[in-house]
């Protein structure tokens, strides 16, 4: 697929320290990525050039096969870690304000600002002040002014972060709904799990380097242990693991279940799922059966043992 | 629109409507004028009080020249003595009482007038005295020697050294001052104007910090046009604010002389016909050196001064406030830009005024940080074109370094938080 934003070889340093070595990475176009890191890895600095607030020391960026420039800043929606609101200024001055920076029309700005105060239930809100909002309200501000001129790339940094659990699914919905009809959407998170089920594709960032991406199902696959969950309802567990330990690699887990049954994780190695069905069949009744997927950050935490 | 525009118009819109702006522009003329009426009505109820005087005149001469008035009162007491006098003045509790005694000759008399009273008199009510017993004496002095008291006056001459340069150009002690003035008001103008618009863009620039919005903006607009956006966007601000003071000192004070200027005419009353006309004189003689100052010079030079000094130290105080997180960390860094400032006012304050082409005054009016205030000053006393230009070529240079190095601590102080830097750290960001 046509990568909307190309990035290659980008090194960054502040000084001593190295915030960024030599990290290339492919945007699709129309994907939703997520850029997947611990603090202080290096993700905020990459998106800082992507928006080009900071330039690289080294290395260079395409956006639309083109080396970036001002004038796709009107193409790019951010919304930074640290953001804010002007707390003296009306919100719909400043929504107005933020739409004309970004290279909008004063009165398009105002009827898409209007339309999207409208939808997402804060229309009321046009003439008060920033500093009489709740924050949740402030942040579903931020987020029209991020997403209000319609940009081909949205970025979202720490996007959940802050926000009630209502709000973070109303703003979810919104931004795939934007993913839907088309824009590329990236998120950068150090909760990994946050963003996981929303990904198509996947970063990892570690210590100034990207150590791992591509599609996350293909990346799953890659690390797949052929390991199954089992529930298994039996009189006699302990009596159950031995004959089971007898044949298969098993470690004690847990997940959630009604009964009192034995759970273990069983690696499956060379042999198939059935074979392993029909064994475990006889020694009680099955309640829980199914492949352990690892998490993005079982992925990570992996791959950084492996490094 | 343009991002430099849009982001100086926010400022400039922001900046006048807010409400403490707003407070300062209308109040502070009030405040002026306000302290300026006060100041002149107390002092005209002051001088308006009658002070009642018992006059103990032994010598008797002085009947007629002790005149009550509208402000002094005067008493002659005649049949008592100096005791008896003191008690009675005492008891009555009037202002105070003057003693003449009587004396053989003049010489003598000068010098044993006493005057009684309960504290320190008012020094203007012993200068009046004095006056009028001494104009007595020195008439009673000449009439004692024979001679004629009108033809002496006539041998009275006045002297007035004139001043001239070398090229021709007439000037005077009055046109010293006058120029003095005017160097002095330009300067002092833009030293308050440096200092409180300054705060303001720092204040600015670090509420944008505070307020974390300071990420977004920097997404769409360079932070190089974000700063010039708020020196221009607080400049204006600032101009507006300055003629809308002078629009209302202008009216306000015609307003308050209107009111007060007829009961003021009692005082100018008291001046003699001889006094007016000198005082006519001087303003003539004013208005005529105000019109042979370098006008024209003077007012082009002080727009490139001021515009010029005003944006070096404005893009100064936009790097501090990037640098820091509020205004209490700012103070350290506020020492090195105002020890320029102080140094530039007292140099053209002291030295200036001594000396106004001296070494010290001429190399302090090219060092850019203290030319503004100071070649402003040495102006007026005519300084070579070229010697201008020179100094407004530095300045503008300086500035665009100073700009450049300012830009480069503001777009890396701007993103970095919860950090109390210090000047080597702001050393560190200008290589990033």
């Amino acid at each position: 697929m046509n990568p909307i934003l190309d990035i290659k070889n980008i090194s960054k340093s502040y000084g001593e320290h190295q915030a960024l070595n030599n990290v290339s990475l492919q945007v699709p176009e129309g994907s939703v990525f997520g850029l997947l890191g611990p603090n202080g890895a290096g993700k905020t600095s990459l998106l800082r050039i992507v928006n080009q607030i900071i330039l690289p020391d080294t290395g260079e960026v395409l956006f639309d096969n083109q080396p970036l420039k001002k004038l796709h800043i009107q193409d790019i929606g951010y919304m930074p870690e640290e953001r804010g609101l002007y707390k003296s200024m009306k919100v719909g001055e400043q929504a107005v304000y933020l739409a004309q920076l970004k290279g909008m029309e004063k009165s398009v700005a105002i009827e898409k600002l209007k339309f999207w105060f409208k939808k997402l239930g804060i229309a009321e809100w046009w003439d008060k002040k920033i500093q009489e909002l709740s924050k949740g309200m402030a942040q579903k501000v931020q987020f029209i002014v991020t997403v209000v001129h319609e940009p081909k790339l949205l970025i979202f940094d720490e996007p959940f972060s802050g926000f009630d659990p209502i709000n973070a699914q109303v703003i979810r919905d919104e931004i795939l709904e934007l993913s839907n009809k088309g824009a590329t959407i990236i998120f950068s998170t150090h909760r990994m799990e946050s963003v996981e089920e929303l990904c198509e594709y996947i970063a990892l960032i570690n210590k100034s380097r990207c150590i791992l991406q591509g599609k996350l199902i293909d990346i799953k696959r890659n690390f797949r242990t052929n390991t199954f969950r089992l529930g298994l309802l039996t009189d006699n567990p302990s009596h159950a693991k031995e004959i089971i330990e007898q044949s298969y690699t098993t470690t004690i887990t847990d997940f959630k279940s009604i009964d009192e049954e034995l759970k273990l994780e069983i690696q499956l190695g060379e042999g198939n799922t059935n074979e392993l069905l029909s064994f475990v069949s006889q020694l009680g009744r099955i309640t829980h059966f199914e492949e352990v997927i690892p998490s993005a950050s079982d992925i990570f935490i992996q791959t950084v043992k492996n490094n | 629109m343009n991002h430099l525009l849009l982001v100086t118009k926010r400022e400039y819109i922001n900046r006048v409507r807010n409400k403490a702006f707003v407070i300062m522009t209308f109040l502070s003329p009030l405040l002026m004028i306000g302290m300026a009426a006060l100041v002149g009505f107390l002092s005209y109820k002051n001088s308006d009080t009658e002070r009642h005087i018992n006059i103990l005149d032994e010598s008797n001469l002085f009947k007629s020249e002790l005149v009550s008035t509208e402000r002094y009162k005067y008493t002659f007491l005649t049949d008592v003595d100096l005791s008896e006098a003191k008690t009675l003045t005492e008891e009555s509790d009037l202002y105070g009482l003057l003693y003449i005694p009587k004396s053989e000759n003049l010489e003598d008399l000068s010098r044993k007038v006493e005057f009684y009273s309960e504290g320190t008199p008012s020094l203007s009510v012993i200068e009046q005295i004095e006056r009028v017993i001494e104009n007595k004496i020195n008439l009673l002095k000449i009439q004692e020697e024979g001679l004629d008291a009108d033809y002496l006056a006539s041998l009275q001459i006045d002297v007035n050294v004139r001043l001239e340069s070398f090229k021709g150009q007439e000037s005077s002690k009055l046109a010293s001052t006058l120029k003095l003035a005017f160097g002095g008001l330009a300067g002092y103008l833009l030293f308050m104007f440096i200092i409180i618009y300054g705060n303001m863009i720092m204040r600015s620039v670090i509420e944008e910090k505070s307020s974390r919005i300071i990420e977004v903006i920097v997404s769409s607009v360079s932070p190089m046009k974000l700063l010039l956006g708020k020196v221009f966007g607080t400049a204006l601000a600032g101009i507006t604010q300055f003629a809308i003071w002078v629009i209302l000192l202008v009216v306000l004070g015609g307003v308050a002389s209107s009111v007060f200027g007829v009961e003021s005419t009692p005082m100018q009353s008291e001046m003699s016909i001889e006094q007016a006309s000198q005082f006519a004189d001087v303003i003539q003689i004013g208005i005529a050196e105000i019109q042979q100052l370098p006008l024209l010079n003077l007012f082009v030079m002080f727009l490139f001064f001021f515009i010029g000094g005003y944006l070096l130290y404005a893009s100064l105080y936009a790097a501090i406030g990037a640098a820091v997180d509020n205004d209490a960390d700012s103070q350290q860094f506020m020492m090195p830009i105002l020890m320029p400032l102080m140094i530039s006012v007292y140099v053209g304050f002291f030295t200036v005024i001594e000396e106004p082409h001296g070494v010290i005054s001429k190399i302090f009016s090219y060092i850019p940080f203290t030319s503004p205030v100071v070649m402003l000053m040495r102006i007026p006393f005519g300084v070579p074109i070229w010697a201008q230009l020179l100094s407004v070529f530095i300045l503008f240079g300086t500035f665009i370094l100073v700009l450049w190095f300012a830009a480069k601590i503001y777009r890396v102080g701007i993103l970095v938080y919860g950090k109390k830097p210090s000047y080597k750290d702001l050393l560190k960001w200008m290589k990033y």
